[in-house]
């Protein structure tokens, strides 16, 4: 340093001020760039809610349908297998929640999962395992007849996608109960 | 070394460009004159090997690139046009596909030779973790690659390992559904991942420059660890170095060449000949063998996030072993110990690439996390205490004496 000047210079503001001006470019360069890489209009679009008629499903049988890309298992359960699920001590479960709460009131029978293993996203088989629900054929959770997890690695339930029932036989995917989130 | 003769043009259009740009006498005293140590074995010719390789991936690529067709509905028949239609389509894609393996093959070699003989060591830190870094560089460009096929197995990998980002407590899905550019593994994910994939090679290519750059500086480490003392210790890149390169260099394309020829699909999976079908997943997925050891590391852990930073700190790891090997000798040579750790720790990484093929279940889980613990322990615990505990043999007074009178050195205890 040879000379220090108590008062900041007119330059060195000039220098701060363009210095702060290419800053805040460079981090406004970076939203389009990072943005682009997120699901586009079309791709939002293509995840509208889809219809689903219940009636051809037979109790005891699971069906699975397509919404955003996603599988969604559509589970017709018998009473012995919503008995199974609600037997269980909910407070043994790794990810505890009772059964009521996976299923819309009065539907008891029906259970709507989305169909990828919450371990590493691969589809578990239906009607395997030990629980009687699914097994994943990659790393070997398992989930039960309300499609929560019974046995590791897979760290959570079978996720419930937003979906209400239009009719007694007849139900949206993709769309909540109004009034709810 | 100072006596090096220095690079003198003799015809004028060399003079011309030398007082321009001295690229001539870069390439003689890095490939040529370059003193390089006279005792280097056959385990120092897969640097040269791993080039070619790289070479061959990128000639491959960029032809295969303008017969394929990177959308998912098209993506898997542009694969078949390859194989039935274009001219040597099917030479050129067995040799890609075939290549992805002889490269991981190589490089694993490459690594257990530094690890053998002590190359990370003082001043080699730098050079040995750009090497973790081209490994990693290696393991996105080859995954990138498998799923552009768009097979059952390149679809299922792609959502597999997309969803190891899913672990990430909080942001975890919002990332995965920015690297899928939608709900779920698609079209999307398929253009990124070919964009990326052309790219990564020569980002690769620009690490391999820096990894070469830092081994000119601080000199190729040999058999003995030591460091060459006078000119007898050293020879001359050029013809010593080429002509022992290439020659392995010729050898390894044998074995090539019989995977290209005689069994091209033995190391890939028959599943991906499939077309992706975002529906099922096939009831066995496995990684492609080099990634084998890495995956055994996931599955042994039962908890998503633990397994995931598992994965991560098996790789990661390597970069820290400049300082988690604390012994002062390079050379397994004259550490009798360690050389037995050595190849324990092979055997370990073996068996992990074999229990990675297995299903989880089992014996073969419990065989894999005790597998996976002596991994960790052997970096974390073995190695630095070694350092301290183990009695080396006597070193060598210098490389030239190493060889001319072996029974002073490194067999003598």
């Amino acid at each position: 340093m040879t000379t220090t000047s108590a008062e900041p210079t007119r330059r060195d503001f000039l220098y701060i001020t363009t210095g702060a001006v290419g800053a805040i470019g460079a981090a406004a360069t970076l939203v389009p760039l990072i943005a682009q890489m997120n699901p586009d209009a079309s791709t939002v679009a293509a995840g509208a809610p889809v219809e689903v008629d219940l009636t051809p499903i037979a109790p005891g049988q699971i069906i699975k349908v397509f919404w955003r890309g996603k599988p969604i298992f559509i589970s017709h359960r018998t009473q012995k297998e919503i008995e199974a699920a609600r037997a269980v001590n909910i407070n043994t479960l790794p990810d505890p929640q009772a059964d009521q709460d996976r299923v819309k009131k009065g539907h008891d029978q029906w259970l709507v999962v989305i169909g990828i293993c919450t371990h590493l996203g691969c589809i578990p088989l239906a009607h395997q395992g030990d629980y009687g629900g699914w097994f994943c054929p990659c790393h070997g959770s398992q989930y039960d007849t309300s499609g929560r997890v019974r046995k590791a690695p897979a760290p959570k339930n079978l996720p419930l996608p937003p979906y209400r029932f239009l009719t007694d036989n007849k139900i949206i995917i993709g769309e909540s109960e109004p009034g709810r989130a | 070394m100072s006596g090096q003769p220095t690079y003198q043009p003799k015809n004028a259009i060399m003079k011309w460009i030398e007082r321009r740009l001295p690229i001539g006498s870069l390439i003689y005293s890095s490939f040529v004159v370059y003193p390089t140590p006279r005792n280097l074995n056959y385990w120092w010719t897969f640097g040269g090997i791993l080039t070619f390789l790289l070479m061959v991936q990128i000639v491959t690529g960029i032809v295969l690139a303008m017969h394929y067709t990177p959308h998912v509905d098209h993506a898997f028949n542009s694969v078949e046009h390859i194989m039935r239609d274009v001219n040597y389509g099917w030479l050129l894609r067995y040799v890609h596909a075939n290549g992805a393996s002889m490269f991981f093959l190589a490089a694993y070699i490459h690594m257990f030779r530094g690890m053998y003989y002590g190359s990370y060591k003082e001043p080699r830190e730098l050079l040995w973790i750009l090497g973790v870094i081209l490994l990693l560089l290696m393991i996105v460009t080859g995954f990138m690659g498998y799923v552009l096929p768009w097979g059952q197995m390149s679809f299922w990998a792609a959502t597999v390992i997309t969803n190891l980002f899913s672990a990430i407590p909080g942001v975890g899905d919002a990332i995965v559904t920015w690297l899928w550019g939608g709900y779920a593994v698609g079209n999307p994910t398929l253009n990124r991942f070919y964009a990326l994939h052309y790219l990564l090679p020569f980002v690769i290519a620009g690490v391999v420059g820096l990894h070469i750059w830092a081994l000119h500086v601080v000199g190729q480490n040999n058999p003995t660890g030591i460091e060459p003392k006078s000119e007898q210790d050293t020879v001359p890149f050029t013809p010593y170095a080429t002509i022992k390169d290439l020659f392995l260099m010729i050898v390894f394309c044998i074995v090539f060449a019989w995977f290209v020829f005689y069994m091209p699909n033995y190391l890939g999976h028959p599943d991906n000949y499939i077309p992706a079908n975002p529906a099922v997943t096939p009831p066995h997925i496995v990684p492609e063998w080099y990634y084998l050891p890495f995956y055994a590391i996931l599955r042994a852990i039962p908890d998503k996030l633990l397994g995931v930073l598992a994965l991560v700190a098996s790789i990661g790891i390597l970069a820290l072993l400049p300082w988690l090997d604390t012994s002062r000798v390079r050379s397994a040579n004259y550490r009798p110990l360690y050389r037995q750790f050595f190849w324990i720790f092979v055997l370990v990484c073996i068996g992990l690439g074999w229990l990675g093929a297995k299903p989880a279940e089992g014996g073969y889980v419990i065989a894999a996390r005790i597998l996976t613990a002596y991994y960790f322990i052997h970096f974390l615990v073995i190695l630095p205490l070694l350092g301290m505990f183990e009695k080396t043999k006597p070193l060598p007074n210098s490389i030239s004496e190493s060889i001319l009178s072996p029974a002073r050195a490194g067999t003598a205890s």
